[in-house]
């Protein structure tokens, strides 16, 4: 008998107990939602940004015309001299074209730069998958364009998040999405720049991960 | 090797203070003003902080019933759930281990580490790897274990255990670490400002996450459906260690598994609120694989290593099962009246406060840890705010009981049943229940304790340190009684 076997063994010969039914996940948020006053969509991207700003995530509002220049400015204003990228992704021709200096896209493994990655490169740029009103939060399912340490390593993160992505709440996220049709390797909710309260509960931010989070918000123009 | 140089010495302050001290370390920590003070203004912080979450009592008790049902729900299919979790996670890539105990779950990893010619393992939080001593097995086979997330990195460099489960350096003071990390960080100056202290702890394990062959991390939730180990956290830490090593090893207690991964989202929305009085962590990280081909980061080996330690014990008894609810929240402890002025230190054990005291009976046998469940008033302020109901108070009075008593008819006996039986205590039990079952021996005893009233010493054992001396009172009430209805006829 291995562990394995022991262990399931003992938990097979525990009394069973009352049957328990399956929880309603679903029916429980839906009894939330239909309790709760409708919202418009200005309404609820105004409440992504409040909370967003609570857990000192920045927000600027863009357009599909104006986000890279709107980039370009952000890292000329905070002296980023290496911005990281993903050289495959939709919006990489729109970025080069930008004329932001020291583009540097992720093009190789991070065993072959891993020293030039966590000392040398300012800021990561990535896209999302979508956000989280609810909680002021963002989605980013990392893949081979935009690896995982992208949004982590660089101590300033900018994400492009579209304002047609925005969901009320995780549920609905993960419902719309179909996460339980097939998760990537890794994904992420991310809800402001790294920090702690662990010395004398006193917030901090920049504990590991980066110290600026930057979110730029895919708007249509008369939404600026 | 700059933070860690001295880690031989700390292995001795490391081991645990054997729980069986209880009682004489409550009483040092009671006297110890600083302690008090730190623990009294940390714990109303967060007591606050979580109350500003749940503003409206209907809906938080909604909240806590579907997460109750969720937990009850998982364990009642436990033993299926971990087998469809292991036949995931083994086709997404990961390897799944089993441990029995502690010893076997730090050989699987240091085999691990073995095989990988591993000098430094980082770590992100675990509990589960407190529980085991994870760091003393790894030091002693040649490995050097870091903790990484702020709080335990401080607590290792002075070579203690964390004094609560969320928050591990909650009884240090700013000052205390700034003459530590002055010490102890090579290059380090002494400086109060809390941000410039961070700013050290982050440059020197920015370093070792750099050259670190393994990383560790616990688990908050394991997804059955997907296969898919979920990590909460602040930091950043858990996802360095989980990301930048070439090798990931979770370890977790076999009771955190839920079926489908919505059941999460209710589960950590309630963690979260109640452990620190967040709406959500800055990161929720959710991995379900390796690094797969044409992918440039992440883990080229992921590891899972699913712990018992106890948890059976618990799990075989339908009242005790409630304990594995639990999903680490540490508002029980926030709350507790005792924890707040003891700190997690006195009690000796991976998991202190009122869910220390129900669990580790289980991991550690009731003759060590009798003592635990009777650090209690009763208040109820631990089940009264414990997300998935765990009925805390019902669990402590029943643990107080089997450590009295033999085993009752139809259940197993628990690791040390009855190790606080006294011979004196049944002698004073049966002649109590002897009196007050016999009307005349009763009445007799009553003739006579008015009567000697007198002969009762002034000084009775624990009772008249800090109240009056027990003495029977000069009539009875029966004899008061039958004079008033005398007078009045």
């Amino acid at each position: 008998m291995n562990a394995r076997d022991n262990i399931l063994q003992r938990l097979r010969a525990a009394p069973q107990g009352k049957t328990v039914v399956a929880p309603d996940v679903s029916g429980f948020y839906a009894a939330v939602r239909s309790a709760a006053p409708a919202e418009d969509r200005a309404a609820c991207i105004e409440r992504f940004c409040e909370r967003m700003a609570f857990w000192r995530g920045e927000v600027v509002r863009v357009t599909r015309g104006n986000w890279a220049e709107t980039l370009r400015a952000l890292c000329l204003a905070k002296g980023v001299s290496s911005l990281l990228y993903g050289a495959q992704t939709a919006h990489a021709a729109t970025l080069e074209g930008a004329g932001i200096k020291g583009l540097k896209p992720y093009d190789r493994p991070v065993d072959e730069w891993k020293l030039e990655l966590f000392r040398d490169t300012d800021a990561g740029f990535t896209s999302t998958r979508g956000g989280i009103a609810e909680t002021g939060t963002l989605i980013v399912w990392p893949d081979e364009k935009e690896p995982r340490l992208m949004s982590l390593v660089p101590p300033i993160h900018f994400a492009l998040f579209d304002a047609d992505q925005l969901y009320d709440t995780l549920f609905d996220a993960m419902a719309a999405q179909d996460w339980s049709g097939g998760m990537p390797t890794n994904a992420l909710l991310i809800s402001g720049p790294s920090k702690t309260a662990d010395i004398q509960v006193t917030l901090a931010y920049g504990a590991h991960g980066p110290k600026e989070l930057i979110i730029l918000l895919l708007v249509g123009e008369e939404e600026l | 090797m700059s933070a860690h140089g001295n880690t031989q010495e700390h292995t001795q302050a490391l081991h645990f203070v054997p729980a069986s001290e209880f009682k004489q370390r409550t009483t040092e920590a009671v006297a110890d003003e600083h302690l008090r003070k730190s623990f009294r203004g940390a714990m109303d912080f967060l007591m606050a902080k979580r109350a500003a979450q749940f503003p409206d009592p209907a809906a938080l008790e909604a909240q806590r019933g579907l997460a109750e049902h969720i937990r009850k729900y998982s364990l009642a299919r436990l033993p299926e759930l971990l087998e469809q979790l292991e036949r995931k996670l083994t086709a997404n890539g990961v390897q799944v281990h089993w441990a029995e105990n502690g010893e076997e779950a730090n050989a699987i990893i240091i085999g691990i580490a073995q095989k990988h010619s591993a000098k430094l393992m980082v770590k992100g939080k675990s509990m589960v790897s407190e529980e085991t001593e994870l760091n003393h097995a790894m030091e002693a086979a040649g490995i050097a274990a870091l903790e990484s997330d702020m709080g335990e990195y401080i607590v290792q460099l002075d070579g203690e255990k964390p004094s609560h489960i969320i928050m591990p350096a909650i009884h240090k003071t700013k000052q205390q670490i700034a003459r530590l990390f002055a010490e102890k960080v090579p290059g380090a100056s002494y400086t109060e400002s809390v941000d410039e202290l961070i700013g050290i702890g982050r440059a020197v394990l920015r370093e070792k996450f750099m050259s670190a062959e393994i990383g560790l991390s616990g688990v908050n939730f394991a997804v059955a459906e997907t296969g898919t180990l979920c990590l909460v956290e602040n930091e950043g830490n858990g996802r360095m260690c989980t990301t930048v090593p070439d090798v990931h090893v979770a370890i977790t207690g076999i009771e955190k598994v839920v079926e489908r991964l919505e059941h999460v989202v209710p589960l950590y929305g309630l963690l979260t609120r109640s452990a620190t009085g967040q709406a959500i962590t800055t990161y929720f990280n959710l991995i379900s694989g390796p690094r797969k081909p044409g992918e440039k980061d992440g883990p080229k080996e992921v590891h899972l290593v699913l712990l018992d330690n106890g948890r059976t014990q618990a799990y075989a008894d339908e009242q005790m099962r409630a304990t594995l609810h639990c999903i680490r929240c540490g508002a029980c402890m926030n709350h507790c009246p005792v924890y707040t002025r003891i700190g997690g230190h006195a009690y000796g054990t991976t998991y202190p406060g009122p869910i220390g005291e129900i669990i580790s009976p289980h991991m550690m046998g009731l003759a060590a840890t009798h003592a635990l469940p009777t650090a209690s008033s009763l208040c109820g302020a631990c089940g009264e705010v414990c997300p998935v109901k765990i009925p805390i108070p019902d669990l402590l009075i029943r643990l107080r009981g089997e450590a009295t008593h033999d085993a009752r008819p139809g259940h197993a006996p628990l690791v040390g049943q009855g190790a606080a039986k006294s011979a004196l205590m049944d002698a004073v039990w049966a002649g109590w229940a002897a009196l007050y079952t016999r009307p005349r021996l009763y009445r007799a005893f009553g003739w006579l304790a008015t009567r000697f009233r007198f002969l009762t010493p002034p000084v009775q054992s624990g009772w008249t340190v800090s109240r009056t001396p027990l003495k029977p009172a000069a009539r009875s009430l029966r004899d008061l009684l039958a004079e008033r209805r005398k007078k009045t006829s």
